[in-house]
């Protein structure tokens, strides 16, 4: 006979404290993608939970499908309006968390319940494009719990929300052991199956391939962190902390670009200063990668250009750990081609005529470069310029409105307008961007890079030694290198919030966290293929493959599986010692064909069994008396339960 | 295909683990246990497929650690479904007897003997649909009614009871029949145009049936234990402290056959015992003494529950030659 099934979702409506839970469940999830979407987009789509809320306080109808339909209408143009677009990442994220206000007002059955739950997790996926740190994993977890105990509150609506949530705190706990397998076994790919979407990596900060005045100066005021630096042994100390990015060559006057490159045969420098550290650098989308100036060694499959530029054969767009040498004092480029220094000489023709006439007095006296170099060091060290986040905007004539007007700016204007002078004054040389600088965690010494450490620092060329480093900031602001950007600037300029050197206990609190935050990104979110593979051959599998790993991974979650399985298996409720003796004897007497019938109390059984056994009639009846007296006896002695454990393992049926 | 092989009771018998019916205590062992994935169960899979694909595309660490975590709870949820019935003790409890076309009150008493509540059962007889959802607490006792419609007079038997579950998540269905040795004695259906037997009997030279009718109340006495409740004199219990059953004078010295050879104009046996089933509850109302004579078969009379409930079983078992 066919009738309706009380447990199947499309039958079951939603409860008032189903709605809750999964209203708990979206804020938790679409939370941090409200806090990133424009504020009434955001806006719009707590309107549509709490219109949702209100139709069911007041037990009124659901909207009908024409009003939902114009709803989902005024969502979608929205969001048009407001990206110009209704694909890519951020548009389609949008939509999917609109979308969940949308299916919470068609919401009636467990089924439509469920459909929200699942839509639950791919909003939690989706919040991990941006960010997979330590929170958001906890967040994850929390979420996780309010979305499970809602689909346990659907399965067992009348039991209390209380006993629920320790169900699904359960299915959780017993999920961890087989999470933990099927992440470290399950045979990792590289790289995307398929095209990332154009925007996958927009808003990445960063240094660029260019440089103009302000961009260095934007970019100092983030305090994401663009890399950290493990050493082993010796840290360098603050000045020897120039970490190397891309080399500026060309000039049009107002900007600093890249301009070619060649990749060159790596032939290790000879030095003095030896560190040997590791490097996580972050995602920047960009081939180049950092390291202490100058490197002795490549990382993995990476190339070094003539510009000492150590560069990736893909962009950087996961994290990536590499192990690096460097040394401190150590000469590079001593032959340099002819062609490398004509445009190390080059430059736009006209303007920054003051500039251009101080160089050329440098030169007059000048025996040779080095001197022109110690006169222009000796310039910047006399000029009152001053450092500051805020550079006032500049005119046609950057360089001399920055020498000689405005005398304020950042180490983009001082490297920019040094490496424009030597030029003038007929000295090879060329802008060097990278990092300066980084904080020592004092937890676990680990050099932490952010981008506030950026900086731009110049190169000149001298016969016979080669390209040597000068850092106009330095010589024009001293404080800038030995202690930092936040002394540095002027009191009152938007210096990062971290970085500011009242805040000294949130400091200690945050190397504590950062340390933590490190070894995350490192064993976690660092788990790439090689690791795997290291992984497997430290459990005695050399060279595994995707096979052997999948067939790892099988018989782990076997195993995980049976022995769940085992636990729920587990004994239900012991019964006493006097019970088990019992039964032992009801099946040794059952074993001789006298089976206890349901309806037979102890002494009618043991009188029938008597009979039937006469050899054993005295043990037989004496068990019975003594079960009697242990079971339902007012005060039964331990001797007595001893002697009736005792009688029932004797007891011989012939 | 699965389908036609357990259309055979034998092969179904032995599919399922099991010969009905099943005396005493069914303890659902985990053999007997079944749980296949519900749609729920296919579209959280499918969705963990794309969660997959997604943190490959994307490299995304965290989003495997949540692609796995959401796996893992998919089988931690299979396993705690499947315990949410398995060695769950079913017996039966006792069911009181119905006249034909009344539905027979099957008790199952489910007897959760673990340390951990079994929510959402669902126990339903698969003939009738009659079904319910029961929670049952940690160590504690459920009870389920099931109403099967008694349609022939004899015995009842429960037939066979699916119980199912989806706790916790609704990913997986769990089942297991149990065909627990529970059985309900079915009265024959009550003819409700009730002949009255006297004159019938009158003619048979019965004289002492002339009384009937006559029954005089006569008096009170003390009540006994095996007095019928509908001659209790309740009026007067209430007045006083003494439970007082009423006498009625006429009873005392008629006694009523109640004779199957009576009934031949009845249109079969069925009919007849019908009928006889309804002289029945006829004769007790009025308090006399009824005896019942069958082919092979003779009551003598008496009254009061007892009695009639003894008169109504040889009803329900009789065999027609």
């Amino acid at each position: 006979m066919k009738v309706a099934h009380p447990l199947a979702p499309e039958l079951r409506a939603v409860s008032l404290r189903d709605l809750g839970g999964l209203l708990l469940a979206l804020l938790l999830v679409a939370g941090p993608h409200a806090l990133r979407m424009p504020w009434w987009l955001s806006l719009l789509t707590l309107g549509l939970y709490g219109w949702r809320t209100q139709l069911a306080l007041a037990r009124a109808a659901l909207p009908s499908r024409w009003l939902l339909l114009a709803v989902a209408a005024l969502a979608l143009a929205a969001v048009f309006f407001e990206y110009r677009t209704l694909f890519g990442r951020t548009p389609g994220i949008v939509l999917l968390v609109l979308f969940s206000g949308l299916k919470l007002l068609e919401m009636r059955t467990h089924r439509d319940g469920a459909v929200v739950a699942f839509l639950c997790y791919f909003l939690i996926m989706t919040n991990l494009l941006y960010t997979q740190s330590i929170p958001t994993a906890a967040l994850m977890c929390a979420a996780l719990l309010a979305v499970n105990c809602t689909l346990v509150g659907f399965a067992a609506p009348r039991r209390s929300m209380r006993a629920n949530l320790r169900t699904a705190g359960l299915l959780l706990a017993h999920a961890a052991p087989a999470a933990l397998v099927l992440f470290l076994l399950f045979p990792r790919v590289q790289g995307p199956l398929w095209g990332l979407p154009q925007d996958a990596y927009s808003g990445i900060t960063g240094l660029s391939d260019t440089m103009s005045p302000g961009n260095l100066s934007q970019l100092a005021q983030s305090d994401a962190v663009a890399f950290r630096a493990e050493f082993q042994g010796e840290t360098p100390a603050p000045r020897q902390r120039y970490w190397r990015g891309p080399v500026l060559w060309d000039f049009d006057g107002r900007t600093w670009s890249m301009g070619q490159n060649w990749l060159e045969r790596f032939e290790p420098p000879r030095g003095e200063g030896r560190f040997e550290y590791v490097v996580t650098l972050e995602v920047h989308n960009r081939t180049w990668l950092f390291a202490l100036e100058t490197a002795a060694s490549l990382p993995e499959r990476a190339r070094l250009t003539s510009d000492g530029m150590i560069v990736s054969a893909l962009p950087v767009r996961g994290r990536l750990r590499y192990a690096v040498v460097s040394l401190a004092d150590a000469q590079t480029g001593q032959n340099e081609r002819g062609g490398a220094l004509e445009r190390a000489l080059a430059l736009p023709e006209g303007g920054n005529p003051r500039a251009r006439a101080l160089a050329a007095q440098w030169r007059l006296g000048a025996q040779d470069d080095a001197e022109v170099l110690l006169r222009a060091i000796d310039f910047f060290r006399g000029a009152a310029l001053s450092y500051t986040l805020e550079p006032p905007l500049l005119g046609r004539d950057p360089v001399d409105e920055f020498l000689f007007d405005t005398r304020a700016g950042f180490c983009e204007h001082f490297s920019s307008a040094f490496v424009y002078m030597m030029r003038a004054a007929g000295v090879p040389a060329r802008v060097v961007t990278g990092y300066q600088g980084g904080e020592v965690n004092t937890v676990d010494r680990i050099i932490t890079v952010r981008q506030s450490d950026a900086h731009a620092w110049a190169e000149a060329y001298l016969p016979g030694r080669g390209w040597i480093r000068l850092d106009p900031t330095a010589a024009a602001i001293p404080g800038r290198i030995e202690s930092g950007l936040a002394r540095a600037v002027r009191q009152g300029e938007p210096v990062p919030l971290l970085l500011r050197p009242q805040l000294e206990w949130l400091r200690s609190a945050r190397y504590n966290w950062e340390a933590l935050a490190h070894r995350w990104n490192v064993m976690v979110l660092g788990y790439s293929p090689e690791r795997q593979r290291d992984l497997m051959s430290s459990l005695g599998m050399r060279d595994a493959d995707w096979r052997s790993m999948t067939a790892a991974m099988a018989s782990a979650l076997g195993a995980f599986t049976l022995l769940l399985l085992a636990w729920s298996l587990r004994r239900l409720v012991r019964p006493d010692p006097v019970q088990r003796a019992w039964r032992s004897f009801c099946r040794k007497l059952g074993a001789r064909g006298v089976v206890r019938a349901p309806h037979e109390g102890p002494h009618d059984y043991a009188e029938r069994a008597a009979h039937r056994l006469p050899a054993a009639a005295a043990a037989i009846e004496a068990i019975a008396a003594l079960y009697l007296i242990a079971r339902y006896g007012r005060a039964a002695s331990r001797e007595q339960v001893a002697e009736l454990k005792q009688r029932v393992r004797a007891l011989r049926l012939a | 295909m699965m389908r036609a092989l357990l259309a055979s009771p034998r092969l179904r018998n032995w599919f399922y683990g099991y010969a009905p019916p099943e005396r005493g205590t069914v303890v659902l062992g985990h053999r007997r246990v079944y749980i296949v994935p519900t749609r729920l169960g296919w579209i959280y899979a499918a969705t963990l497929g794309i969660l997959l694909v997604g943190s490959i595309n994307y490299a995304l660490q965290l989003g495997f650690a949540l692609t796995f975590v959401l796996a893992g709870t998919a089988i931690a949820a299979m396993v705690h479904t499947t315990r949410n019935l398995a060695r769950l003790a079913v017996s039966a409890g006792r069911a009181d007897p119905v006249f034909g076309g009344e539905e027979a009150q099957f008790r199952l008493l489910l007897d959760n003997r673990a340390r951990y509540d079994r929510p959402a059962l669902l126990v339903r007889q698969v003939d009738s649909g009659s079904q319910l959802v029961l929670d049952v607490a940690a160590g504690a006792l459920g009870e389920a009614v099931l109403a099967v419609r008694a349609r022939k007079r004899g015995w009842l038997p429960l037939g066979r009871v699916m119980l199912e579950t989806r706790f916790p998540l609704g990913l997986f269905r769990a089942w297991s029949y149990v065909e627990p040795d529970a059985r309900c004695l079915v009265y024959p259906r009550p003819e409700r145009t009730p002949l009255p037997a006297p004159a019938a009997d009158a003619a048979a030279g019965a004289a002492r049936a002339q009384t009937l009718g006559n029954d005089d109340f006569s008096g009170l006495r003390t009540y006994q234990l095996s007095d019928s409740p509908r001659h209790v004199a309740w009026k007067a219990a209430a007045r006083s402290d003494d439970m007082l059953t009423k006498q009625f004078s006429g009873a005392a010295g008629v006694e009523l056959w109640l004779d199957w050879s009576l009934l031949a104009g009845a249109a079969g046996p069925e009919q007849r015992l019908s009928r006889l089933a309804a002289w029945v509850l006829a004769a007790e109302l009025t308090g006399a003494a009824y005896g019942l004579r069958m082919p092979g078969l003779e009551l003598a009379p008496g009254r009061g529950d007892a009695h009639s409930t003894t008169c109504l079983q040889a009803l329900a078992l009789y065999r027609c030659a």
